[in-house]
C-alpha cells in the first residue's frame, strides 16, 4: 500500500498528472499521504538506529541497574567503567592502533597495486587486458576459505604468521583486485587527447602515469582508498585465522574476542559493541558523502 | 596493432608486481586448495593423497548438507528481501520524498539506512547478540509492549536461530542496493517517466515498467554482489550461534574453518572451499552470461 503511494511521485512534475475528481480534496489528501509516508519513514530508520541506541545506554549502565531495570531504560547513574574495564582487558588502544596502521597501509598499497595494473590494463590496453580483468575479477570474488589455508601454511614456513605483514600483504592484493577493475573501468574514458599530447611531447611512461594521469585520477583513487581503508577495517575471516595473540587484534577481532567468554558481564559486552561502532561511525561522519554516492562497483558500460 | 592504440606497447611490465602478487597470494593457494582437497592431511603429517573420497565424505556430510541449505535460506535475507526493499526505498526517497520534502532530507535518510553498512559484521553481530539474548532488549520490548507471549530465545532455538541471524542480516544488508539504486535513478532518463505519467499509466506501473526496467544494470550488480557474498557469510554466524544450535545455522565459511583450525580435517575442509568456489564461479559466469546475452538481444 504504502509502496504504490510512493510511486506517484515517480513523474517528476506530479502536477502534470491528469488528476480526477475534486482538486482541493485531492490535494488535502496528498498532503496528508506526504506526511504519512515521511512518518513511515522515521519509523523505519529509528528501527535502523534502534540496536545502536540501545547498546549505547546500556554500555553506560552499571550492571545492577541493568539486573534491577532491565535493557530499556535509561541507565540512572551512567558511568563508564564497563567500557573502561573493556578498554583494559583487551587493549583496545592497542587495537585501534593495529586496526589503523594495517587499514592505511593496506589502502595506500593496494591503491599503488591498482593504479599500476589499471594503468596497464586500460591506458596501455596490453594485450588481452579484458582477460586480465576478468582474471582480477573472478580472484575478487574467491571466497577466503579457498585460500587462507595454504596462507596460513605460508606464513607460518615465512615466519609471518601472527604479524600484521600477512595480513596487509593478503589484503593489498585482495582489495586491489577490486580496486583494478575499478580505476580501469574509469581510465576507459581517459581522454585520449591528453595522451596523444603527452607522448607528442616526449613523455615517458613513469612520467606519463605520475605527471598525467595520477593527477587527473586522483578523485577516483581516493574513493578506493576510502573503501579499502574501511572494507580492511571490517574484515574478520583472515585476522582471526593470521593474528592470534591479543597484540595484535584488530577492533572486529577484540571485540568478538569477548562473546562466549565469560570473563565479561553483559554490560561490558555492551560496553564492547559500542566501542566497536564508534570509530565506524566517526568514518562514516567524515567519509558519508563518498560512501553514499554508491560507486556501481563494476557496473562498466 | 595500432587499432589498440596502446601508446607503443611497453606497459606490460607494470602489470608486473600484481601479477606476481596475485600468483603468490591467490593463484598459488587456490590452486593448493583444490589439490588438498584429494589428500587427507591434519596439517602437520605428510598429506596422504586419497582421490575424490573427501567429496564422497560430503555427499553425506550432515554439517556439510544443512550449511549448503541454510545457505539457499540466507539467499533470502542477504538478496532478496534486501534488493526489494532497496528498490522500494530508493524509489520513495528519489521520487517522493526529494521532490517534496528537498535532497537534503532524501540524503539524510539515504545516510540513515546506509549506516550499518560502515560497521565491521563482526560488531554489528555482537550489537545484534546483545539484543537478542532471552533477557535482552527484543523480548523486553515484547513484554513491555504486553505482547510477552512473543518472547523467544531467538538464538537458542533451533526453529529459529536461522531467521534470527538473517533479521540481522537485512537490518545489515539494506543500505547497499539503497546507495546503488538511488544513484542509478539519478543517472535515468527522466523523460519516460514523464512520458508514462502523461500517458496516464499509474505510479506503481510507471515504476514496475519504466523505473526498475531502465536500472537493470544496477539490478543486477546488486543481486550478483550479494549472492556471491551470501556464500562467504562467516562473521554473523562466529559471533552469533557457531553455527548452533546443532547445525541450525552452519554456513559453509564456518564449516572450513572448523575442519581447518579446530578438527585438524584440512582436506576435508579443503574440498568444502573447492566446492564453494566452484559454486561462487558458477553464478558469477551464468550471472555475466545471461547479461551480456540480453544486452546484445537488446541491441538488436
Amino acid at each position: 500500500m504504502g509502496s504504490s503511494i510512493a510511486a506517484e511521485g515517480l513523474s517528476v512534475h506530479p502536477t502534470r498528472k491528469p488528476t480526477r475528481g475534486n482538486h482541493m480534496w485531492s490535494g488535502a489528501m496528498r498532503v496528508v499521504q506526504a506526511y504519512g509516508i515521511l512518518l513511515g519513514l522515521i519509523a523505519l530508520l529509528f528501527v535502523v538506529f534502534a540496536p545502536f541506541v540501545i547498546i549505547a545506554i546500556n554500555a553506560v549502565k552499571t550492571p545492577t541497574d541493568l539486573a534491577a531495570n532491565g535493557p530499556l531504560s535509561l541507565p540512572q547513574n551512567p558511568t563508564l567503567d564497563n567500557m573502561v574495564a573493556f578498554w583494559n582487558a583487551v587493549d583496545f588502544g592497542g587495537a585501534l592502533r593495529n586496526s589503523f596502521v594495517i587499514s592505511l597501509s593496506v589502502a595506500i598499497l593496494a591503491t599503488i597495486l591498482s593504479l599500476l595494473n589499471a594503468f596497464a590494463l586500460g591506458i596501455g590496453r596490453v594485450r588481452g587486458a579484458v582477460w586480465f580483468l576478468v582474471f582480477f575479477m573472478l580472484a575478487n570474488i574467491l571466497p577466503n576459505e579457498a585460500i587462507v589455508y595454504p596462507l596460513y601454511y605460508m606464513a607460518k614456513f615465512a615466519g609471518l604468521y601472527n604479524t600484521q605483514l600477512s595480513v596487509v600483504i593478503i589484503f593489498t592484493v585482495i582489495q586491489s583486485a577490486f580496486g583494478t577493475y575499478f580505476i580501469a573501468s574509469v581510465m576507459r574514458a581517459f581522454p585520449r587527447e591528453i595522451l596523444d599530447a603527452a607522448r607528442v611531447d616526449g613523455c615517458g611512461k613513469v612520467q606519463l602515469l605520475v605527471r598525467v594521469v595520477v593527477p587527473i585520477m586522483r578523485p577516483s583513487l581516493g574513493v578506493l582508498m576510502v573503501f579499502a581503508f574501511i572494507w580492511t577495517w571490517n574484515e574478520f575471516y583472515l585476522p582471526l585465522v593470521f593474528l592470534v595473540s591479543n597484540a595484535q587484534y584488530t577492533v572486529p577481532l577484540a571485540v568478538a574476542a569477548t562473546q562466549g567468554e565469560h570473563m565479561m558481564n553483559e554490560s561490558q559486552v555492551a560496553a564492547s559493541a559500542l566501542l566497536g561502532v564508534l570509530p565506524c561511525v566517526v568514518f562514516f561522519v567524515l567519509f558519508q558523502r563518498t560512501l553514499t554516492r554508491g560507486i556501481t562497483l563494476g557496473s562498466y558500460r | 596493432m595500432s587499432r589498440r592504440s596502446s601508446l607503443h606497447g611497453g606497459y606490460a611490465i607494470f602489470l608486473l608486481p600484481g601479477l606476481l602478487a596475485f600468483l603468490v597470494v591467490i593463484v598459488g593457494p587456490f590452486l593448493a586448495t583444490v589439490a588438498i582437497s584429494f589428500t587427507k592431511w591434519n596439517g602437520v603429517q605428510p598429506p596422504k593423497w586419497i582421490g575424490p573420497s573427501n567429496y564422497v565424505t560430503l555427499l553425506s556430510d550432515p554439517y556439510f548438507l544443512a550449511s549448503f541449505q541454510n545457505t539457499f535460506v540466507l539467499l533470502l535475507a542477504m538478496v532478496v528481501i534486501p534488493t526489494i526493499l532497496g528498490l522500494l526505498l530508493a524509489g520513495l526517497l528519489y521520487s517522493f520524498v526529494a521532490p517534496k520534502f528537498g535532497p537534503k532530507t532524501a540524503s539524510f535518510f539515504r545516510a540513515g539506512f546506509y549506516l550499518p553498512q560502515v560497521m565491521p559484521v563482526a560488531v554489528a553481530g555482537v550489537v545484534w547478540g546483545w539484543i537478542l539474548t532471552p533477557d535482552g532488549a527484543l523480548n523486553s520490548i515484547l513484554q513491555t509492549a504486553g505482547l510477552g507471549v512473543l518472547a523467544q530465545n531467538w538464538l537458542g532455538n533451533p526453529d529459529l536461530a536461522l531467521f534470527s541471524v538473517m533479521g540481522m542480516m537485512v537490518w545489515f544488508q539494506i543500505g547497499f542496493p539503497l546507495v546503488i539504486f538511488f544513484t542509478a535513478f539519478q543517472r535515468m532518463d527522466q523523460t519516460l517517466t514523464e512520458a508514462a505519467a502523461l500517458d496516464g499509466a499509474s505510479g506503481w506501473q510507471t515504476f514496475i515498467h519504466v523505473t526498475v526496467h531502465q536500472i537493470r544494470p544496477e539490478i543486477f550488480v546488486v543481486v550478483l554482489m550479494t549472492t556471491i557474498a551470501t556464500f562467504k557469510v562467516f562473521a554473523q554466524v562466529f559471533v552469533l550461534t557457531r553455527g548452533g544450535p546443532g547445525t541450525a545455522t552452519y554456513v559453509p565459511s564456518y564449516y572450513t574453518y572448523l575442519n581447518f583450525f579446530q578438527k585438524d580435517l584440512v582436506g576435508l575442509g579443503s574440498a568444502v572451499a573447492t566446492i564453494v568456489t566452484v559454486v561462487v564461479l558458477i553464478v558469477a559466469v551464468v550471472f555475466i552470461n545471461f547479461q551480456a546475452r540480453r544486452d546484445l538481444a537488446e541491441e538488436l
